[in-house]
């Protein structure tokens, strides 16, 4: 079967892809709606009762004849009125606080612990996206193609400007800059067609940056896997040099890839100073090098 | 506002105007302070950044900033003692300590100065890498309140010749010596933090 | 047309970019003739030099300030109309992809650095030593040579569209998109010098009010006794001066980056971008406060007058005013929750960047309980106060939000972002400065503006503030990124985006009307002739308006909080009037161009440095290094005011017992 039916087949929906913080679809970004979610009630809290004291306020002590509101020019302490504004402000920030730090770290960890991860290396290039996936040997540009209910280890990097990636519906960003890798867990829970787009200023095509996140089952997430392997179409160092060229260049499939091509780009621009000897807890940052990448292949 | 604040403080206070003058010099240097403070910030994260080219230890020539260090506090030391003078009223006293200060300081300067070039001279230059871009720039910043401040001093001395000790005067000399001895405090972690450290812990 | 100008007229004039250039050639050339025609025909130039350029004195300085800032509230505005006409329909092409960089770039870097910044210190200037009781600031030479550094350093970034090209990398300028590698040329050197010059001139008035507040207020004003809005300017310079210097770096080692081969930031040699974007965040989050505080300020002494009520909680105001100052430091890293710090660094940012929003939300309800049984007056100042509380407090409860790391993850860089920011920076830093702007107009220039015309720019510009900002919250929260020059049309974004714009076209409608006002009001304003335009409750509302060169024949003396206020409540107005036997000589600080001139050197040197004109810039460097040692070398700062000449004035203005 040719890709391009295999790709209308999982195509769903809008063509350019579910795209709302507020619908979830997975369990990343069903922890940060909670978050949002459990921080608007808590502020309300606050600004509610501000905003209808401040109507009451204005209506009842204008000043026109006749008023009948009392007039207290000099009133101006109350240690009542000073214990509650700041203690309940204190009380809902604890709150907030506490869960935020559970939240923030639990998502440095991947989403379910039941089901064996997979590994997607990023570089973020002007003006695409490069997407290789070491554990199944292919590549792609500008198309993403990830099984349901796995969750995977985007490692990203990138190959010039500072950038962020971002699948809304998915899960939160994570910065990819040049000499780095930093590590965003994400993982879809059900099937479907996702918006992706670069999240931080790149220069002139940075709107061009948008890529396609296809979620399918594991079943269809391997057959895809396997005919694009038998694509004569490798991902060559002249072919990759050629993407380091500012341009946009839609969709690409590479049926293969230099396996060490990620640890270099990223030791070639400084990785060799962010190796961590003592990685702290909760840390997103992944140390690379070619070395460690040969050493692997061995 | 020539008003006299007490004849019990010092000559440079005693009007009100001059030491209001004094007070914002010493709120500038907080921001001077925090300046280098940057600076040395940036230091500390990329001196290690060294792209495979010259190392600290590699470029760090004790005897030099040994010496370096010598004149620069040599010459806060006498810088004291024509605030001193100042203070005591006299003006020959002060001028001649203030061209010892500014000889001490020409001497750093100049010491500084080779030691750049001769950096050049063996391919430790400002576009090298991350490290030396620090260096150079933490260094140097530091080399050009130094040189302005060998003008001021100048500045100021040819005041003293011209008028006496006069409160404006009085105002001016301390301040250009606050901002001496601040430079070699700022010099003494320069020392340590850049020199010291790099020919110890490479 | 020869070939060397052709080829000028494109590399420099970039006459081949379209006619957006083309208008902005045409609009400066006619403003540019219209004020030296101006100038000439009324035989002024000698008063523009003698009243205004060598000027010391900080109201003429405030009121050059506040001129400056409308006219950059009006580039910064159309900036935005540019953006939001661009931006209302999906797929435009209006503005191409580069222009529009640079037109969010110029936007951004103008409204916070070349409007709200100069705002803030044309209120600096024109209120503080009034409340205080002062006779001027403390360094007025260094105020002067503030106000020219700003001038010059914002004329250079505001050159950049019609010569050389306008930087366009955003505000926040990161690397490694503003090396030489992704971003050559000199727009983004007019970004770091623009702002770099600038920013020296701010520094300076950082110390220059700080040491005035400290050590210059009228005897028997202890801090506790001083109005609020020279409270808000005291923290507020606390934070200049230990911010501004992280700005100057960043600024700075970027620019060694870009001219002279450094590799600080850089992608290769051992760069790391990170750095700056640290260094540029440790002044950045303080500098939202350094412009919000002020505005609290506003907000504290506006209500108070209006509501004809003392300020509620005046301590705890003074705490929160000094916490925030302080907590400011603490937050910086919820600017990039997302660039990987891990969970340890983001969870100490998130906790502190919502423990600051403790002593905000404190602010608000003492305001309101000031309303409390008082008596509200719906002036224009007044209502802009208004409206800042429920802006501000949606603002403030988006930016706990925010705050949320894990949420971040999803705002960041989204259009919730701008929604949160422009409602802090519109609501509660813009609304601030209108309501300083009105209440302390008739001080400044012996007249009130127009309340009819005033009413409907505030409805226009509120209706349009939250129709344009609203809808953004929701297409952030629909995954629209920022900074994106189009959008597909398959997104289901038009709609909300279309609406944004309306509210954009609104607000500009209601600066028209603002504009309208003043110059109707030139003309019919309400002449304030007690000096009292608001039956007001600090100091600056005891003298004439607008106030002589001297502010206060005598200094007086102050015994309570609200001095003046309490002085009419006692029925002794009269104790503030000049007595003969009270007024001495005075000294006055001497006028000078040097500050002017100094500020055309540093004009030169940052052109020199912009384009790689080494000589430009050593000769400019060198004119600002002349001034210098001019004044050195000088030993009259001052002269002498005689007492007789203070009294006739005293007299003519009604004011001698």
């Amino acid at each position: 079967m040719s890709h391009a039916a295999l790709s209308s087949r999982i195509l769903l929906t809008v063509q350019g892809g579910l795209s709302s913080v507020l619908k979830p679809a997975g369990p990343v970004a069903g922890q940060e709606l909670k978050i949002i979610a459990g921080s608007l009630i808590l502020t309300m809290i606050v600004v509610v009762p501000v905003i209808v004291l401040f109507g009451f306020i204005l209506w009842r002590y204008r000043d026109k004849q006749d008023n009948p509101a009392r007039y207290d020019p000099e009133w101006s302490e109350s240690k009542v009125l000073e214990i509650a504004w700041w203690g309940i402000p204190i009380v809902i920030i604890g709150i907030l606080g506490a869960y935020t730090a559970k939240v923030t770290y639990a998502l440095t960890r991947p989403p379910v612990t039941d089901v064996k991860p997979m590994t997607i290396d990023v570089t973020s290039l002007d003006w695409k996206w490069l997407f290789e996936y070491p554990d199944q040997g292919v590549a792609t540009v500008n198309e993403l193609v990830i099984p349901v209910g796995v969750p995977v280890a985007f490692d990203l990097t990138a190959d010039g400007p500072m950038n962020s990636f971002w699948i809304p519906s998915l899960g939160g960003q994570e910065y990819a800059m040049p000499g780095m890798v930093m590590r965003l867990w994400l993982e879809a829970s059900r099937p479907g067609v996702y918006y992706g787009h670069a999240a931080n200023f790149t220069g002139q095509q940075f709107a061009g940056m948008q890529f396609k996140v296809v979620a399918t089952s594991r079943a269809a997430f391997s057959e895809w896997v396997r005919q694009l392997k038998q694509v004569d179409h490798p991902l060559t160092v002249t072919l990759y040099s050629q993407l380091r060229q500012p341009s946009e260049i839609g969709v690409q499939l590479y049926s293969s890839y230099p396996r060490d091509l990620f640890a270099e780009v990223v030791w070639r621009e400084g990785g060799q100073y962010m190796v961590d000897s003592m990685p702290s807890l909760g840390s997103t940052h992944v140390s690379v090098s070619p070395v460690m990448v040969n050493a692997m292949n061995q | 506002m020539a008003s006299v604040v007490s004849n019990l403080r010092t000559p440079e206070y005693r009007s009100a105007y001059q030491a209001l003058k004094i007070t914002g010099f010493w709120v500038f240097l907080a921001t001077d302070m925090l300046l280098f403070g940057c600076l040395f910030a940036t230091y500390l994260v990329l001196r290690t950044h060294t792209d495979g080219g010259p190392t600290p230890i590699q470029i760090f020539d004790i005897p030099g900033f040994t010496l370096e260090t010598f004149f620069l506090l040599t010459s806060s030391f006498t810088g004291g003692i024509a605030t001193w003078a100042m203070r005591s009223g006299r003006q020959k006293q002060t001028v001649s300590w203030m061209l010892v200060t500014m000889m001490f300081g020409l001497a750093f300067i100049l010491l500084e100065a080779t030691e750049f070039a001769h950096d050049v001279t063996v391919g430790a230059t400002i576009g090298r890498s991350a490290f030396l871009s620090a260096f150079f720039t933490l260094v140097g910043t530091h080399g050009s309140h130094v040189s302005i401040g060998l003008v001021w001093m100048f500045l100021t001395m040819l005041q003293v010749l011209k008028h006496g000790i006069t409160p404006q005067t009085a105002r001016k000399v301390f301040v250009v010596n606050l901002y001496w001895h601040f430079l070699d405090v700022v010099w003494v972690f320069i020392f340590t933090v850049v020199y010291l450290s790099g020919v110890v812990l490479s | 047309m020869p070939a060397w100008f052709r080829d000028f007229a494109d590399h420099y004039l970039m006459w081949n970019e379209g006619y957006l250039i083309w208008i902005s050639d045409i609009l400066i050339l006619l403003v540019s003739l219209g004020i030296v025609f101006t100038l000439t025909y009324l035989k002024k130039w000698k008063w523009l030099w003698k009243e205004w350029l060598t000027t010391v004195d900080h109201k003429k300085i405030g009121i050059m300030y506040l001129i400056c800032a409308l006219l950059m509230f009006f580039r910064g505005g159309v900036d935005a109309l540019l953006l939001r006409t661009q931006l209302a329909l999906p797929g435009e092409h209006f503005l191409s992809a580069e222009h529009y960089d640079q037109i969010f770039t110029t936007h951004g870097t103008i409204m916070i650095l070349f409007m709200a910044m100069p705002f803030m210190f044309a209120l600096f200037n024109v209120a503080v030593p009034l409340q205080i009781g002062a006779r001027d600031v403390a360094f007025p030479y260094l105020n002067a040579l503030s106000f020219w550094l700003f001038f010059f350093g914002a004329l250079l970034f505001n050159l950049s569209f019609v010569f050389g090209g306008s930087p366009d990398a955003g505000w926040t300028s990161y690397p490694p998109l503003t090396e030489n590698a992704f971003d050559p040329g000199p727009g983004e050197n007019f970004y770091l010098l623009g702002i770099q010059i600038s920013g020296i001139g701010s520094i300076a008035t950082g110390i220059n009010f700080l040491v005035t507040i400290l050590k210059m207020r009228a005897p028997g004003m202890t801090l506790m006794k001083m109005p609020l809005f020279s409270w808000s300017v005291l923290a507020s310079c606390i934070i200049i001066i230990f911010a501004f210097p992280a700005l100057a770096v960043a600024l700075g080692l970027l620019m060694m980056d870009r001219l002279f081969g450094a590799h600080f930031f850089t992608m290769y040699h051992g760069g790391d971008p990170m750095m700056f974007v640290n260094l540029f965040w440790v002044w950045g989050h303080p500098e939202v406060y350094i412009v919000v505080l002020p505005a609290y300020g506003v907000y504290s002494e506006v209500i108070a007058t209006f509501a004809r009520k003392r300020i509620f909680g005046y301590t705890s105001m003074v705490i929160s005013l000094m916490l925030i100052a302080v907590i400011s430091y603490f937050v910086w890293a919820h600017h990039f929750f997302t660039m990987g710090a891990g969970a340890d660094v983001n969870t100490f940012f998130a906790i502190a960047t919502m423990a600051v929003g403790i002593p905000t939300g404190v602010k608000a309800f003492n305001w309101l309980f000031t309303m409390f049984r008082g008596r509200i007056q719906f002036k224009l100042p007044m209502l802009w106060a208004l409206a800042a509380i429920p802006a501000f407090a949606i603002g403030g409860a988006t930016g706990v939000m925010l705050a949320t790391a894990p949420g971040d993850y999803q705002y960041h860089n989204s259009y919730f972002l701008v929604a949160h920011f422009h409602q802090m920076l519109i609501g509660a830093v813009v609304f601030g400065y209108l309501a300083g702007m009105y209440y302390w107009w008739p001080k400044m220039f012996g007249f009130k503006l127009d309340e009819r015309l005033g009413k409907i720019a505030f409805w226009l510009f509120n209706i349009g503030f939250y129709v344009g900002f609203m809808p953004m919250y929701f297409l952030g929260l629909n995954g629209m990124q920022r900074r994106m020059y189009t959008y597909p049309s398959d997104m289901g974004w038009g709609t909300l985006n279309f609406v944004a714009t309306i509210g954009a076209y609104l607000m500009g409608l209601g600066f028209l009307f603002i504009v309208a006002q003043v110059l109707y009001s030139i003309r019919y304003g309400e002449r304030d002739i007690t000096g009292d335009a608001w039956d007001g409750r600090t100091l600056e509302w005891s003298i004439p308006s607008p106030a002589p060169a001297y502010n206060f024949a005598v200094i007086p003396t102050i015994h309570d909080r609200d001095a003046w206020w309490e002085l009419k409540q006692r029925g002794e107005a009269d104790a503030y009037k000049t007595r003969r036997e009270d007024v001495h000589d005075i000294h006055m600080p001497k006028p000078s161009g040097r500050p002017f001139l100094a500020g055309v050197g540093f004009f030169f040197a940052g052109m020199g440095f912009v384009f790689e004109w080494r000589w430009l810039a050593v000769l400019g460097l060198l004119g600002v290094v002349a001034c210098l040692i001019s004044r050195a070398l000088d030993d009259e700062e001052e002269y002498e005011m005689k007492a007789d000449d203070i009294i006739e004035t005293e007299a003519k203005l009604g004011r001698l017992i």
